[in-house]
């Protein structure tokens, strides 16, 4: 073979070569399974790098993942987001994991959300994120949940672009738009478009007219951007016409009043539900104190021992919050109760008459039982869950929103004060209670068991005190120091509302509420406070008996 | 009293009483002879800590921590060949009983270091007594500077090393513009935000970008303010919460953050007083995300925080017990006055306060803590995001050690003042424009 020959051949070989090489390039792209199966082979793969993944790596990869799987990730994504994620430590497989009413681990595929059995958590371990990861994966679970058929789902995703307003985004809304058909949802999509429209179309009539659109927004971007536009044209002079900045000025303005208005309604709700744990707490020493007249220092440790009760429930019952409270309350009501019925027989009794010694020996009381607590349950706060339905808020629109716990709060502070006011005014035992405190010895001489009547008004009272507990072991913490806070706020609510009547607390609890509430915005939450109690001393000066003074013979004793 | 404990014989009462008589006397003879040190046969460890009241969550956990280093130590064959022996008094949560008590250490039982205080107010009424009697004092606790005594040793932050690279953070990484500064009505967070507000103005944030609130103690309804930190971040720039809100008000504090839909990444909270213990036992799933500044954290990975860890679960028998920043600084603080013992040779106060002096001690996130010459520590800064377990994952962490700054350079009265306890300076309260030492050292 000559080597002209052999290099010939050599060349053929190379051309071959590259022509094999050229051809499965071509062959790869054309024969590429179509884009849906592609992403099986190599989404799992990318799925699978979560596992240890490095945090400051993590956006990358989240990014990598959106575009991969579009939305056959959000399930993913959302467990990410929610903590749910982990991965198995004998594999290294990614799962979604959430712990079952039996104590360990149900795991489900991340992508397929197939079931793939149970696992400890010592088998697991969890992929840990950083808000900046956490704010990515809501841009991209809104990117991808635009178009699902949710609307529960589509409503936060427009909501979210709606914030984060570009050119991108305005093409996604633009598109949504299109498909949408809740009302509502595509109303906001308008909204969203408007506003781009207003900011970048050089159109007057189009500025106008999406002006008009945007009276009545209450979406802050709206307003942050409106604010913006007038003040750059007023600093920089910059060329807008001048009917579309005196219209621009005007929708700002209408929608600040709108605002003006929600926040007044907010403050209220914020008085009404601050007024209703005064209520709640107030309310048994209404009994106590406005009936009976003893002076009970260790109420608040009767609330105390309410929320605590509270935390015994759920320690009892862990698979059930959601219920817990419901059991929590008639067994606040009976432990307190019963307590409170103890320290009538055993102390309370024998210095009827005398307030002096039972303020003493009830604040003695106090001190013993919030150390019998410390011993019990130990001195650190303890945890009281709060079931699902009392977390989050009720939104009315995007700057009025109530939260579900002080609504349903405020909601059982009234249905507990109602039922008391028909115990008191409807049953026997509410005329006994009442006919022994108008006056003792008339009602013993009618053959009423006085002594028997007073434990059981005592018990009332302290089992309402428990039942405040409840409520308060959703707010505060639950510790040994808890009824410390409230004993002087109720206090101050009864002597306010005028001392033995139930409607003086109720009025005198809401609008104590109330007025705090609208002081702190200006006086901050220190001096609200003070001016509430300076106004409650300069009251009682002018009107010693409260509110709404008991008339007759019992309010002269 | 049982009257059993008076049904001693004659005789014994009688040995029994010579036995004490003998031993005071020898007790106080040496003590008339050596003026600067008892020679006792044991190094006494005072602990000042509330094992009672309010505090007592708190600060039992270090009382027990200085145990544990005594312990310790023991088992290492003690201190100049004697052993360390822990005196234990509580001062109830009650700050004029922490200056009686620290008189009672220091003349009573004549300890030679005493570790403990939390509080500011604690510490600001200990100080006169630890000055008059000479005595010496390791403060654990991160505080808001401005103080720096011949007799004392800050073993916890001062602002410069947990409250200003916490808004340098927040600043940088998450490009936050607006500022709510919030905090508890007394003195700590009130200096704090006083420096952290001047320290914003310097750097170019204006005065309507900063919204400044105060609670009373234990404050549970945040409806309102919390309304008002989401119409404050509502304006278009990024937010976030600086909080010195303390103890009990977190809790509803971060509830109620939750409750109003307000997420961690959309105005992130970072806090100086929440740590690990305080995470434990509450429903930490309102407060993920949410951030805390500290030179310590429990999740850091250094073989010298697994030793730790282990060996204080060890102590206090219980596995679910957790570490926290002022317990690493109470173990930085032991060791270093033992190694300056060590080297002084004495348990001399002023011997050992210049042996303690440019002293080093491993902490335990992996780098070296050095005492500084105005009496604090140079320390690694780092922020943690709270997980569901109430533990921190680390998201942020200074490069070097920063050493900590008694007197804050952003506070127009303590901008010229240092504090340098070395020759020829030799003043806790130093203006170097005037070049005087004011003599008042707090």
């Amino acid at each position: 073979m000559t080597l002209q020959k052999r290099i010939m051949q050599k060349q053929i070989l190379q051309n071959t070569a590259l022509w094999a090489i050229v051809l499965v390039l071509i062959g790869y792209v054309f024969c590429r399974p179509v884009y849906g199966e592609g992403e099986a082979v190599e989404l799992p793969a990318l799925a699978q790098q979560l596992a240890g993944v490095k945090l400051k790596e993590l956006p990358n990869l989240v990014g990598q993942l959106e575009v991969a799987g579009k939305t056959a990730v959000v399930p993913l994504f959302e467990a990410l987001l929610n903590g749910d994620l982990y991965y198995r430590k004998v594999d290294r497989l990614v799962v979604i994991a959430r712990l079952s009413p039996a104590g360990d681990y149900q795991l489900r595929d991340a992508l397929l959300v197939t079931p793939l059995g149970r696992a400890e958590k010592k088998a697991l371990k969890k992929i840990r994120i950083s808000n900046r990861v956490r704010s990515g994966l809501r841009d991209a679970i809104a990117r991808l949940t635009l178009f699902s058929d949710d609307p529960t789902l589509r409503r936060p995703a427009v909501a979210n672009l709606f914030n984060r307003l570009d050119d991108d985004s305005v093409a996604l809304l633009q598109s949504a738009a299109a498909r949408e058909t809740d009302t509502d949802i595509l109303a906001t999509i308008e909204r969203a478009l408007a506003l781009h429209t207003l900011l970048v179309s050089p159109d007057i009539p189009a500025q106008l007219q999406a002006l008009d659109k945007l009276d009545g927004s209450l979406e802050p971007v709206v307003r942050n951007r409106l604010a913006a536009l007038l003040e750059s044209t007023e600093n920089t002079g910059a060329t807008r016409d001048p009917a579309v900045i005196r219209k621009a000025a005007a929708v700002l303005h209408s929608i600040h009043a709108d605002i003006e208005f929600y926040e007044f309604l907010e403050t209220l709700f914020f008085g009404l539900s601050l007024g209703s744990v005064l209520l709640l707490v107030a309310t048994g020493l209404a009994i106590t104190f406005g009936v009976m007249g003893v002076i009970n220092m260790a109420h608040g440790e009767l609330i105390m021992l309410g929320a605590y009760t509270t935390y015994v429930v759920q320690l009892l019952m862990p698979d059930h919050i959601g219920y817990s409270l419901l059991v929590a309350v008639p067994a606040a009501f009976l432990v307190s109760a019963a307590t409170g019925i103890v320290i009538e027989r055993s102390v309370i009794r024998f210095l009827h008459g005398r307030p002096l010694e039972t303020l003493l020996a009830t604040f003695g009381i106090s001190l013993l039982l919030q150390q019998t607590v410390r011993s019990v349950f130990s001195p650190l706060n303890r945890q009281v869950e709060s079931p699902s339905w009392l977390s989050g808020s009720l939104e009315l629109n995007a700057v009025f929103s109530l939260t579900y716990n002080r609504l349903y709060i405020l909601v059982f502070a009234l249905l507990v004060f109602v039922a008391l006011l028909l115990v008191l005014k409807r049953t026997s035992l509410g005329l006994q209670v009442r006919a022994v405190a108008q006056n003792r010895e008339m009602a013993k001489a009618m053959g009423i068991r006085t002594d028997w009547v007073d434990a059981l008004t005592f018990g009332l009272g302290s089992g309402i005190a428990g039942i405040a507990g409840v409520a308060l072991s959703q707010l505060t913490n639950v510790g040994p120091n808890l009824g410390q806070a409230y004993i002087i706020d109720s206090f101050m609510v009864v002597v306010f509302g005028g001392v033995g009547n139930l409607w003086g607390t109720l009025v005198g609890s809401f609008s104590l509420g109330i007025v705090n509430k609208f002081l702190e915005p200006a006086t901050g939450a220190v001096l609200a406070n003070i001016l509430v109690l300076v106004f409650i001393i300069l009251f009682i000066q002018k009107r010693p008996r409260g509110l709404f003074p008991q008339r007759g013979r019992a309010g002269q004793s | 009293m049982k009257p059993n404990n008076w049904a001693i014989k004659p005789k014994k009462l009688a040995t029994k009483l010579n036995k004490l008589a003998s031993k005071m006397a020898v007790a106080l003879s040496s003590c008339l002879l050596s003026v600067v040190v008892c020679a006792a046969d044991t190094i006494k460890v005072g602990v000042l800590h509330s094992l009672s009241g309010t505090m007592a969550i708190s600060e039992t956990t270090l009382k027990d921590t200085v145990l544990m280093m005594v312990e310790a130590q023991n088992k290492k064959g003690g201190l100049l060949g004697k052993k360390l022996e822990a005196v234990v008094v509580d001062p109830a949560s009650n700050w004029p009983l922490f200056a009686e008590k620290t008189r009672e250490l220091l003349t009573k039982h004549q300890v030679d270091v005493i570790f403990g205080c939390w509080t500011s107010v604690s510490r600001k009424s200990v100080l006169p007594v630890v000055e008059e009697l000479n005595g010496l004092l390791f403060y654990p606790v991160q505080y808001e500077g401005e103080e720096s005594s011949k007799n004392v040793f800050y073993t916890g932050a001062a602002p410069n090393q947990q409250a200003i690279p916490a808004v340098d953070y927040l600043k940088q990484e998450l490009e936050v513009e607006r500022w709510v500064l919030a905090g508890t009505d007394y003195v700590y967070p009130r200096t704090t935000n006083k420096i952290l507000e001047a320290y914003l103005k310097a750097s170019g944030v204006s005065e309507k970008d900063i919204m400044i609130n105060y609670t009373p103690f234990g404050h549970s309804d945040w409806q309102s303010i919390v309304a008002e930190i989401k119409k404050f971040g509502g304006a278009g720039k990024k937010t976030a919460v600086v909080s010195t809100i303390n103890g009990d008000a977190n809790v509803p504090f971060y509830k109620e953050l939750g409750n109003q839909g307000i997420a961690a990444e959309d105005i992130p909270v970072v806090a100086f007083s929440v740590g690990e213990e305080e995470l434990s036992g509450i429903d930490t799933k309102p407060l993920v995300g949410h951030l805390a500044a500290w030179n310590y954290f429990q999740s850091v990975e250094s073989a010298a925080n697994a030793d730790f860890i282990k060996q204080w679960k060890a102590y206090i028998k219980d596995d679910k017990r957790v570490t926290n920043d002022p317990m690493e600084a109470t173990y930085i603080g032991f060791n270093l006055w033992a190694a300056a013992v060590e080297k002084a040779g004495t348990t001399a106060v002023d011997t050992v306060a210049k042996a303690m002096i440019g002293m080093t001690a491993p902490n335990l996130t992996g780098t070296t803590a050095v005492m500084n010459r105005n009496h604090h520590l140079s320390k690694p800064v780092l922020i943690g995001e709270i997980q569901d377990d109430g533990q921190f994952e680390v998201v942020w962490e200074t490069e070097w050690v920063v050493p900590g700054d008694a007197w804050s350079d952003y506070l127009p009265g303590s901008r010229d003042i240092v504090a340098d306890w070395v020759a020829p300076i030799k003043c806790g309260n130093f203006n170097t424009k005037t070049a005087k030492c004011s003599g008042q050292n707090y």
